[in-house]
């Protein structure tokens, strides 16, 4: 599936905007990328396995707030900087 | 590790802020600073710090308004960055029980001269944080993080950007001897590497209102142990400026000695490299409204060569009026040379520095962020 990856991310993954991954969940997604971009889940979800206070995640465009939202291939998932202040 | 000769090192000023980091260079007189481009620009930058044991290494604690906390650490004097492997973070937590999560890490102190690569971190929410190899992992020191009596310990009063471990000082006659301040949570002592705490409070002031007897309400601003004297501490508290001579276990409020006019509140404490006696502090208006700016609109630095017995002002360089400049507690910074040279970097972004121990000033730099922190370095020309 397709993962579109916000600016402050692309650090990770060498500057790809949008990579191709797996996961059969959006936590196994987000795992999948730490896997390949190492350090990558900590900056997205925390300590306790919750997303950060400012990460969205949306599949298809639909916003998802549980890490065990099931994903099929095809999907597309976007990490999103949600606002945070200036 | 390969030694960079003295000869060829220059004055430099790490200076930390909400969105990024800078580094000052200065000439081998301090007379003319270069402001380097940014670093990690959009971070938000609490601590930047250079490892006095191997000075080619620095670490940097930054986050984003995104992303979660992380440490990023050179090992090439600022050229090059790598981020932590394993960045301080709480322990999961277990079923049904709320865990803690690390907002950003706070404050970095190297660790003692006889453990190369060690350093310690605090965060907020409060945490202790240990690396042994040099800041690419992080491990949670149990003896305070996941300690029973924690909740009783701190955390009561929290500052308005959250809870802060802070003011982490190493004994450097013993590596197991660490002093830290809580905001809030007032100061305490370990003296077998962390695995057990106790209390420091006896003599601080707190808000009026609150007990004294509860750690949790005493928030240090600043400790500062001395590396001359290492049996003595210098505090600015949100509660006044005081000093501790060990094995007294009671702070005395040498901010009493201040001209009443201006007061003794204020965030930083710096102590003289070498002489016991000496120390600079910056007040800050904590009257009414508490608007932590310069009192009057006049800043100043006060300083002591007596210990406290009498302050002096040192203002000559700096406005004379209106001007409203607000130091952060890591934001003010002394280096080894002599005469000593201080530095302070303010909110609105200027860094001042001083190469006569504080009697004249002048501005470093200007137009930068918000400024968080300033340490001083010796970094390759």
């Amino acid at each position: 599936m397709k993962v579109i990856i916000p600016s402050s991310l692309r650090v990770y993954t060498g500057g790809l905007a949008r990579v191709d991954a797996d996961g059969a969940t959006v936590a196994d997604l987000i795992s999948e990328l730490d896997r390949r971009y190492p350090g990558f889940r900590f900056r997205v979800i925390d300590e306790q396995d919750a997303l950060r206070p400012h990460i969205r995640v949306s599949v298809n465009a639909e916003v998802v707030a549980d890490l065990a939202a099931p994903l099929s291939p095809g999907d597309e998932v976007a990490l999103i900087q949600a606002f945070s202040g200036g | 590790m390969k030694k960079i000769p003295a000869k060829s090192l220059r004055p430099a000023v790490l200076v930390a802020t909400r969105k990024g980091a800078f580094i000052l260079k200065g000439d081998a007189q301090r007379r003319k600073w270069t402001v380097s481009e940014p670093l990690f620009l959009g971070n938000t930058v609490h601590h930047m710090v250079q490892d006095p044991r191997d000075p080619k290494t620095i670490l940097l604690a930054a986050r984003t308004g995104h992303l979660g906390p992380t440490v990023y650490r050179s090992t090439d004097a600022g050229r090059s960055w790598k981020e932590s492997e394993k960045p301080p973070a709480f322990r999961k937590a277990a079923e049904g029980e709320k865990g803690r999560v690390v907002d950003h890490v706070f404050w970095l102190t190297p660790g003692h001269a006889s453990e190369p690569g060690v350093w310690l971190a605090g965060t907020s929410p409060h945490g202790l944080f240990r690396t042994e190899d040099g800041g690419r992992t992080w491990q949670g020191v149990d003896g305070f993080n996941e300690n029973p009596k924690r909740g009783e310990w701190c955390g009561g009063d929290p500052t308005p950007d959250g809870p802060k471990t802070h003011s982490i000082n190493i004994d450097p006659r013993d590596k197991d001897h660490i002093y830290m301040g809580f905001s809030s949570g007032g100061v305490m002592e370990t003296n077998d590497g962390g695995r057990t705490w106790r209390h420091l409070i006896d003599g601080l002031d707190v808000v009026e209102g609150f007990g004294k007897e509860d750690p949790r309400v005493h928030d240090p601003h600043c400790v500062r142990l001395h590396p001359a004297d290492p049996d003595r501490l210098y505090q600015q508290n949100h509660c006044g400026i005081y000093r501790l001579d060990r094995p007294s276990e009671k702070w005395v409020r040498v901010g009493r000695n201040m001209p009443k006019a201006v007061g003794d509140i204020g965030f930083p404490m710096v102590v003289h490299p070498r002489d016991p006696d000496a120390a600079w502090v910056f007040p800050m208006d904590g009257t009414q409204a508490w608007p932590r700016t310069s009192p009057g609109g006049k800043p100043a630095v006060y300083g002591t060569k007596d210990a406290g017995k009498t302050w002096k002002r040192l203002d000559r360089g700096l406005p004379r009026s209106n001007a409203w400049f607000t130091v952060k507690r890591q934001a003010m910074a002394a280096d080894g040379l002599a005469p000593v040279g201080l530095y302070f970097g303010a909110t609105h972004g200027e860094v001042w520095g001083s190469r006569d121990e504080g009697r004249s000033w002048s501005r470093l730099a200007a137009y930068l962020p918000h400024i968080y922190a300033v340490e001083t370095a010796a970094l390759p020309r």
